[in-house]
């Protein structure tokens, strides 16, 4: 006897289930119902047909004719109304009362709506079904549209849309497109070949508002203050299963209906599919699992014994040009390593996660052309032991060379600037070797490139290697750390020349063999990329060495130490109490008098360093920076003040540079200090830079040093003015800034430049000067302010323990 | 059996960061890597007990902030030429909360 089989809801999975019931034969009659007016198309292929690729008939998977030669009742563009599980009865919306033997949902998901203020206007859309793609396609190109969500969906329809002209804007709230599939480094291609589309990405942006006029959705506001115009948005942010039918009728419903093995829910006449279910704790919004589900649906219904098994997924994006696939687990798990390979000159980024000898996930970049071998190497576990040194290459490598340390500078466009000192592009350079400068001493003579500070002589030489081949054989030069082949001055050329504002933007375009860099190279990283774009580039904590991130210094027991600044070691009694008082409510064991003339309160606990810090900010002190690679002290003499022998107002001037210089980060510490006679009581010649005040002005010098090295500095220049001096140290510090390698005191940056070099831009030419003052003050514009006040204020609670379990029993 | 005790929603600890948990046995230190991996350890190097809550995270690794010891978040042994190991902890993710296992706390009392 045929059974009754009523379907709600004609998606993708149900569409398979039916397909796969029919080939069987089985002995169902079928009535579907579906809220939207239209039968089963391939709601994934809805991308290429907002970008033009596809039309709607040609992702229709059933057609009329199907469904009649099949027997289904179509009920298309009608709800349900209720289901009554005991009589076996399903009422539509008109009322009709139809009697079922077996029920499936398939009622799928409903697109997440923040609910944002102006979420209801109109033009604010989902990206879910026919009708908001055809919102989408009516869009005139000249129309502006936002897009909420950088995830798989939400760059589809961006992407669909400026593929027709319109000006997309992508806002996403977390730091990379596509978090949950990729890692940083392929988010940052990704987002690349986004904007080379002309779509603006906005990561890290959070949305604060929808404002509209006349019911119409106007723009969008982020929290930050910036406004979006937009004739559409676009809210492409998750799904939700939707569970609403099935809740309202009893059964069981967890985030979705809850089905087991069989695909049966907790009613055994009551089946679902797709991305309605949760099965095992996992909701499902790829088609292969769905797939799958209908499979094991159709088989459970035929009355086979058949398993729903959860396997590992993967993702591709269908935007043409963006060549990416993520599969597997790249997270969670031990005992598991990482192989990555990058080629910036194709932009190809690949990374493999190994755990024993089994590939567990794969992300890939750029090149995804054997994107299917690794992902059946995850699927079946295979043992890849024998083929690990090759395996990144992909099938086609095994047993081929490995990775070329010169593939970065050969990427390199002609017009990319090698030499920053003579402005020499690495175009005049293969000229220059093609016109027989086949050594780097024929090369600069011919270009004068790497001839003045000589910090791009290891890229000269590699532009050399690429040229020449085997004729010329780069010296061995130290790299960074054991994550590239590159050294720090070729870095630092590189992000300068190539602007590259992000550390997974370095990585890529330098060859990073690992993932995300290490101890060694993240905090040098971090201060080139402060140092050379502070508008561009976000600080990144998470880079810096503790001392700098936690404000403080550590100490051999994990306890820090505090020392607030005193501006040219001048202090009053007001702050000497302050000081007291903290020493004795936070219980700090010992109050040191320090080199730099101030006082250090050592054994501070980390839970308290809000608190004391809050304390010394009520009495006016600030941080004294005595933990970071920055301005440290301006150490002074009492100058003409009160000594018979002063010449100038030395503490004067050490306060007014404090008050310049603080805040501003450099290669590595930075000490300075101004005596007011050539007595030198404020022990200037063995500082950074130090002021020897005479009658006549201020004698500038620079490079001394007072620890492992003794070295007395040199004259840099005699200036007349305090004004003069002030404004040629910070010429220098910037010069130091944008040039040393990080670590390096300005003694060795010297040491490698020359003090002729460093004359040249700030003595001899004062409009280089003049810049090298600019630029100081842009960066000192965003880092002058004290970050004491900024943790105790916004950041304490970082201060504390995740959690106190002390009271926690064991048992 | 397991028995997960919730510490903290997973946006407490930075990426590429750590926050310690106090225990009536001393802080055990809990990791966040940048592909939102979690692990527990003791916050302790076998070196001489620096706190690697307060180190660089890199890949899986954390290197100790007094004298630059990596060791492995997995396994908490020393990296490199360095020997020596700290004990480790179950922990894992669930709906964007971090879990410790209980018998964390047992394992404590007994070491």
């Amino acid at each position: 006897m045929t059974q009754k089989l009523i379907v709600v809801g004609a998606g993708m999975a149900t569409g398979r289930m039916l397909e796969a019931l029919f080939d069987a034969s089985a002995d169902y009659g079928v009535t579907l119902f579906n809220a939207e007016p239209r039968g089963n198309y391939n709601r994934i292929m809805l991308s290429p047909v907002l970008s033009g690729e596809k039309t709607y008939d040609e992702i229709v998977t059933h057609d009329t004719d199907w469904y009649a030669a099949n027997g289904v009742t179509c009920r298309f563009g009608e709800r349900i109304a209720a289901i009554d599980r005991a009589a076996k009865t399903v009422t539509a919306e008109n009322g009709d009362v139809i009697a079922y033997d077996k029920l499936v949902f398939g009622t799928g998901s409903n697109p997440f709506m923040i609910p944002l203020p102006g979420h209801d206007l109109s033009g604010v859309i989902a990206y879910r079904d026919l009708e908001d793609t055809q919102r989408m396609m009516d869009l005139g190109p000249d129309s502006k549209c936002v897009v909420i969500g950088g995830g798989l969906l939400g760059l589809e329809a961006a992407a669909g849309m400026a593929a027709r002209g319109v000006d997309v804007t992508v806002v996403h709230i977390m730091g990379h497109l596509m978090e949950r599939q990729l890692d940083e480094a392929a988010g940052y291609l990704l987002r690349k070949a986004l904007v080379d589309k002309g779509i603006t990405v906005k990561c890290s942006a959070n949305s604060k508002e929808i404002l509209g006029a006349d019911g119409h959705v106007r723009a969008l506001l982020l929290d930050d203050g910036t406004e979006l115009p937009c004739n559409l948005l676009v809210m492409a942010v998750g799904i939700r299963p939707n569970v609403k039918l099935a809740q309202e009728c009893g059964l069981a419903v967890g985030k979705g209906i809850h089905v087991d093995d069989q695909m049966v829910t907790s009613d055994a006449n009551v089946l679902a599919v797709g991305e309605c279910v949760e099965h095992d704790g996992a909701i499902f919004g790829l088609v292969a699992p769905l797939y799958e589900q209908a499979k094991v649906a159709a088989q459970t219904l035929l009355g086979e014994d058949a398993q729903f098994v959860q396997k590992e997924l993967s993702t591709k994006l269908k935007v043409t040009g963006c060549d990416l696939f993520s599969a597997g687990d790249f997270a969670d798990g031990e005992g598991r390593e990482d192989i990555v390979f990058r080629d910036p000159a194709r932009g190809v980024y690949r990374r493999l996660v190994i755990e024993g000898n089994v590939i567990k996930g794969a992300v890939m970049y750029g090149d995804t052309a054997n994107s299917n071998w690794f992902f059946g190497l995850i699927r079946d576990k295979t043992d890849v032991s024998d083929m690990r040194d090759t395996l990144i290459f992909g099938p086609a490598y095994q047993g081929g060379t490995p990775l070329d340390p010169l593939a970065a500078v050969a990427a390199l466009p002609r017009d990319a600037e090698i030499c920053g000192c003579n402005g020499i592009c690495k175009g005049q350079i293969e000229d220059a070797i093609a016109g027989g400068a086949t050594d780097l001493s024929a090369v600069r003579a011919t270009t004068k490139a790497s001839g003045s500070c000589g910090t791009c002589t290891g890229l000269v030489e590699q532009v050399l290697a690429v040229s020449l081949g085997d004729d010329f054989v780069v010296p061995a030069a130290a790299a960074v750390c054991g994550c590239t082949d590159m050294t720090h001055e070729d870095v630092r050329r590189m992000i300068k020349s190539q602007k590259l504002t992000s550390m997974p933007a370095v990585w890529q375009e330098c060859g990073w063999k690992t993932s995300c860099g290490c101890h060694v190279c993240r905090p040098a990283l971090n201060f080139y990329l402060l140092a050379d774009w502070p508008l561009e580039y976000q600080d990144d904590p998470q880079s810096r060495f503790i001392n700098e991130r936690k404000h403080a210094n550590i100490q051999k027991d994990g306890t820090f130490s505090v020392v607030p600044r005193m501006w040219g070691g001048i202090t009053t009694p007001n702050e000497l109490r302050a000081i007291a008082d903290a020493a004795d409510k936070y219980m700090v064991p010992t109050v040191k008098v320090t080199g730099g003339q101030r006082i250090d309160l050592l054994g501070v606990k980390s839970e308290d360093l809000p608190d004391i810090w809050a304390d010394l900010n009520a009495a006016g002190m600030v941080s004294g920076h005595a933990y970071s690679k920055g301005l440290r002290t301006v150490k002074t003499c009492v100058g003409t003040d009160h000594c018979r022998f002063g010449t100038q107002d030395s503490t004067g001037l050490g306060i007014k540079l404090e008050k310049e210089l603080w805040g501003s980060w450099t290669p590595h510490k930075l000490k300075l200090a101004v005596s007011g006679c050539p007595r030198n009581c404020a022990e200037a010649t063995c500082k950074d830079i130090g002021v020897i005040c005479v009658d006549s002005g201020y004698q500038v010098s620079i490079g001394g040093a007072a620890g492992m090295d003794v070295k007395e500095t040199e004259l840099l220049v005699q200036v007349p003015t305090e004004e003069g001096a002030v404004e040629v140290i910070k010429a220098v510090t910037q010069l130091y800034r944008e040039n040393a390698k990080y670590l390096d005191r300005i003694y060795k940056w010297m040491g490698k430049v020359g003090l002729d070099w460093i004359k040249e831009r700030i003595v001899d030419d004062l409009q280089s000067r003049g810049e090298l003052v600019a630029r100081f003050e842009l960066s000192q514009s965003i880092y002058r302010k004290d970050p004491w006040a900024e943790h105790a204020q916004t950041k304490a609670d970082r201060y504390q323990p995740l959690a106190n379990l002390s009271l926690e029993a064991a048992e | 059996m397991t028995d997960w005790i919730d510490i903290a929603p997973l946006d407490d600890v930075p990426k590429r960061g750590a926050r310690m948990v106090k225990t009536a046995l001393g802080c055990v230190a809990v990791f966040r890597t940048a592909d939102d991996e979690v692990f527990a350890l003791d916050n302790a190097c076998p070196h001489k007990a620096g706190p690697l809550a307060e180190g660089i995270v890199h890949g899986k690794s954390v290197t100790c902030p007094l004298h630059n010891w990596v060791i492995s978040l997995e396994t908490g042994q020393a990296q490199g030429a360095d020997e020596g190991q700290v004990n480790t902890y179950p922990a894992r993710i669930e709906n964007g909360r971090i879990l410790l296992d209980r018998t964390f706390l047992r394992a404590r009392a007994v070491a």
